[in-house]
């Protein structure tokens, strides 16, 4: 069997959400989410803006908690655990990859020192080995290896968002969240992040689960796709048969006001 | 390999007023190994959506729809994506691709993502490409900018990149000339011998008599009210 | 002339006991930021209220203190701490190391090794190691709590990026125990191998920040560092211009407006001692009795003293931070 047959074949879900709702005072952040995901599927979150996609993304990711629900992680249920826990997994297992590149860089480190910070928060001390698999990475998003020691601020949007992955894919997580990637990019720019992105998914293995409101950008990445409409999951299912076969009224109109998706 | 039984399908437009437009009912067909399945009827009988439901892409309404042992009507999202990904091959109408990514990595992805060493399958891809009269110079560009007739082409060589079991062709030879034809034809009188399961449509009725076993007439499932 | 106004060592008993509260918890949890309630002292916060208030807690009538200053027993910083304990705990005072049983220090270790039974207090302007790089204290204390250190090896990885080395001189960070991140005060990295293993008690305070921590004797203390770029308690590739010491950490002195410089040890006590025994350095001819230590720029207290150039880390990118801009008016929050 291959790498990938034994990925789609494990019956175990890596993240299995149950039920999960937050709310903000008398709002519905997001109600009621359930979903499995398997290792190497990435699951496309779609809707209006305001519809709790962020708020869902950020609930899993134990940025916020939840008010109701169960999140199990590999067999291990998330809200039960020690933020110690929960954080050394956001570390290592997890990334998060954030809209806004500045929200997840460091600006006034240099692009090596970006990369290598996980590393050294996971414990690598050797400056040479951090050096080059920053160096490596750096060459994985296409970013030319004498910028390393400049700082992000120096670079374009698209490279810092391409550094962002990089810096959180350099440990290996295994799950990746992403909050509108490729938003505020030009076409061109996405373009090749998307052709990144599902590289690393393909040989890596991951499990993405990513917010965006672009389907033509879910249609290319995401196995699956989850549609919100006012916090709850309207839709859900094989990403090219939601967007071609909608059963929903508001998934219907969501298609149907993009020109050819 | 493909056996198709009661199979209904109907759209709900919920936008314009909740109009329900029953589209099948009753399909049944089989298709075995080494077999080449051809859908007939005219335009809008239903042919491409029987063919996407059999592909996953729309959703059965009701009936049986197995490939191999798997029950597609009712399958999981993640059971029809493993499916897609080992036994199921698909050669839709139109090419669909991550912009920016050069022709010879779109036609060696399905292999690639089957765990295939990345040299394997960049060899496999240039031979159909080869074989397909894909000039070299453009392996290395987009498809995205290739005339109707090369991205069919660039197409058909991803469909064909991966020995699948069973294959759905909509229209392969649609816009290609007779060389180009002739090729494909040639692959697919190539996976038949080896064993695969073939639904097709073509419009060209020599290609139909060369390649298919039997003919299915899709307006026999055209729902009573609707005819 | 013990001035009968104040309670002894200044500080109320109830203040002090609040203090040896703190003092005893960061001696239970070594390099532990313990929070205490700061005091006001009849002097700015940059002259060291910290380590005042934490020296006024552990003294008692019979001890001896010394106060240095950069090594120096004699700027004004030094003299001020050393006659305000004179005058409100009527302790004695001296210059010796060895002889004292408390010493109050800014930015140094002094050479003479510590022996069991002595203190060391440490005036510090900025306890969080990790505050450069993370400026949210809600964070920092939860990386501590965590052992999220990631980010201190972060800063010594642009170290070496920007100049090939860690160029980080002053305040150089220690692991305490194999546990807590410690900011040993802007103490030159020479006096870094000093921290550990250290028969005597060393105690950190903060008055601004309001922080006491602590490095019980004989602690396990660690600058953090790489596997490739380790560790160096670097010095001045010189021997002491007065003494002859060739392991002591120097200063830089600017002798004339011709460019001509000295280097002489920082450590006043000892340079001295060596000097009464004997030895000599190049600046001091045989037979003739040896200047007396120079200190051009010792007389304004601490700003001036940061800006001599030390000579042991060309690379130094930042001057040491805090403390030294302390002298009256210039601590914005001085008197807060
Ligand atoms: N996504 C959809 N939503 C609503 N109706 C649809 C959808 N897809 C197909 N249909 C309808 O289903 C019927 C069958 O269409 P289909 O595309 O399967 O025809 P076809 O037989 O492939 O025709 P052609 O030979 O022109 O390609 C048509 O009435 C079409 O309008
Ligand atoms: N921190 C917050 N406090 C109060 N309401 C919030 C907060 N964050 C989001 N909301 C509300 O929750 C709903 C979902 O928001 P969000 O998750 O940000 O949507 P999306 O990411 O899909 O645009 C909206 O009604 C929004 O106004
Ligand atoms: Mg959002
Ligand atoms: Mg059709
Ligand atoms: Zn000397």
């Amino acid at each position: 069997m291959t790498l990938m047959e034994r990925m789609t074949m494990t019956d175990q879900p890596l993240l299995r959400v149950e039920g999960l709702t937050k709310r903000y005072g008398q709002r519905i952040g997001c109600a009621d989410v359930s979903f499995d995901l398997y290792p190497g599927e990435v699951l496309g979150i779609v809707g209006e803006s305001g519809s709790g996609k962020s708020t869902l993304l950020s609930c899993l990711a134990g940025h916020q908690r939840p008010d109701l629900g169960r999140i199990a992680y590999d067999g291990r249920d998330v809200l039960a655990m020690s933020e110690t826990e929960r954080r050394r997994l956001s570390r290592t297992d997890w990334a998060y990859v954030h809209q806004n590149p500045r929200d997840g860089l460091r600006m006034g480190v240099s692009a090596g020192g970006n990369v290598g910070e996980r590393l050294m928060a996971v414990g690598a001390r050797h400056y040479g080995d951090i050096r080059g698999k920053a160096a490596d990475w750096l060459g994985r998003v296409e970013i030319a290896a004498d910028r390393i020691d400049d700082r992000p601020s120096a670079f374009s949007g698209g490279m810092q968002q391409r550094l962002q992955i990089a810096r959180n894919l350099v440990t290996g997580p295994r799950l990746v969240f992403m909050d509108e990637p490729t938003g505020g990019l030009d076409v061109s720019v996405q373009a090749r992040l998307l052709d990144l992105l599902r590289g690393l998914v393909r040989d890596l293995g991951l499990s993405v689960i990513i917010v965006t409101h672009d389907l033509a950008v879910v249609r290319l990445l995401a196995h699956r796709l989850m549609v919100m409409k006012s916090g709850r999951v309207v839709e859900q299912g094989l990403t090219d048969q939601v967007l071609d076969d909608p059963q929903h009224a508001y998934t219907q109109l969501l298609v149907s006001s993009v020109l050819q998706v | 390999m493909i056996r198709i039984e009661n199979l209904s399908k109907s759209f709900t437009l919920h936008n314009q007023g909740g109009a329900v437009i029953p589209v099948m009912a009753g399909a049944a067909l089989t298709v075995g190994p080494g077999e080449c399945v051809g859908l007939t009827g005219q335009s809008g009988a239903g042919k491409s959506t029987l063919m996407r439901m059999v592909y996953g892409n729309y959703l059965a309404a009701g009936g049986r729809l197995m490939v191999g042992d798997l029950d597609v009507a009712t399958a999981e999202p993640r059971q029809i994506i493993a499916l897609r990904r080992q036994t199921l091959g698909y050669v839709s109408q139109f090419l669909r691709v991550v912009p920016r990514v050069p022709t010879l990595e779109v036609v060696a992805e399905p292999l690639l993502a089957l765990g295939t060493p990345a040299d394997q399958a960049r060899e496999r891809a240039a031979s159909l490409l080869r074989r397909l009269n894909i000039p070299e110079r453009l392996w290395s560009l987009s498809p995205t900018t290739f005339s109707g007739g090369e991205q069919q082409r660039v197409n058909i060589a991803r469909g064909f990149a991966h020995a699948y079991p069973a294959l759905l062709l909509d229209e392969p030879t649609a816009s290609l000339d007779a060389a180009n034809r002739e090729v494909v034809l040639s692959l697919i009188e190539e996976a038949k011998a080896r064993g695969a399961a073939i639904l097709g449509i073509f419009h060209d009725e020599a290609a139909r008599a060369r390649v298919c076993d039997r003919l299915v007439d899709v307006t026999e499932f055209t729902p009573k009210a609707a005819a | 002339m013990t001035d009968q106004a104040y309670n002894f060592a200044y500080l109320d008993e109830q203040t002090k006991r609040m203090i040896r509260r703190a003092i005893l918890k960061g001696i239970a949890v070594p390099g532990y930021q313990v929070p205490f309630a700061s005091r006001e002292m009849p002097m700015p916060y940059g002259w060291g209220t910290g380590g005042v208030q934490v020296t006024a807690a552990c003294l008692v009538p019979e001890d001896r203190l010394k106060v240095i200053d950069q090594g120096a027993d004699d700027t004004t910083n030094a003299v001020s701490i050393r006659r305000f304990f004179q005058r409100t705990a009527g302790v004695a005072t001296t210059e010796a190391t060895a002889e004292a049983t408390v010493i109050q220090t800014r930015h140094r270790i002094p050479e003479t090794p510590l022996k069991a039974g002595q203190i060391l207090v440490y005036q510090v302007p900025i306890p969080e190691p990790l505050r450069f790089l993370e400026p949210r204290e809600t964070e920092t204390r939860k990386m501590h709590e965590l052992e999220e250190y990631g980010l201190m090896h972060v800063k010594l990885y642009e170290d070496i990026a920007r100049h090939g080395q860690i160029a980080t001189s002053y305040a150089y960070p220690v692991k305490v125990e194999g546990r807590y991140v410690m900011d040993p005060s802007p103490i030159p990295k020479f006096d870094n191998p000093k921290l550990g293993n250290n028969p005597a008690i060393q105690l950190f305070g903060a008055g601004r920040e309001q922080r006491i921590y602590a490095l019980p004797p004989w602690s396990r203390v660690e600058s953090l560092d790489f596997d490739d770029h380790p560790f160096e308690a670097s010095k001045a590739a010189h021997d002491c211009d007065l003494c002859g010491a060739g392991h002591s950490y120097l200063d830089e002195v600017i002798t004339d407006d011709a460019g001509g410089r000295m280097f002489v040890c920082s450590d006043t006590d000892f340079c001295a001692g060596r000097r009464a025994k004997g030895h000599r350095g190049r600046l001091s001819s045989e037979g003739v009795a040896p200047p007396p230590h120079p200190s051009p720029t010792r007389g304004e207290g601490g700003a001036s003293l940061d800006a001599m150039v030390h000579v042991n880390d060309p690379l130094a990118s930042s001057p040491p931070r805090g403390e030294g801009m302390g002298v009256g008016g210039a601590d914005p929050e001085g008197t807060a």
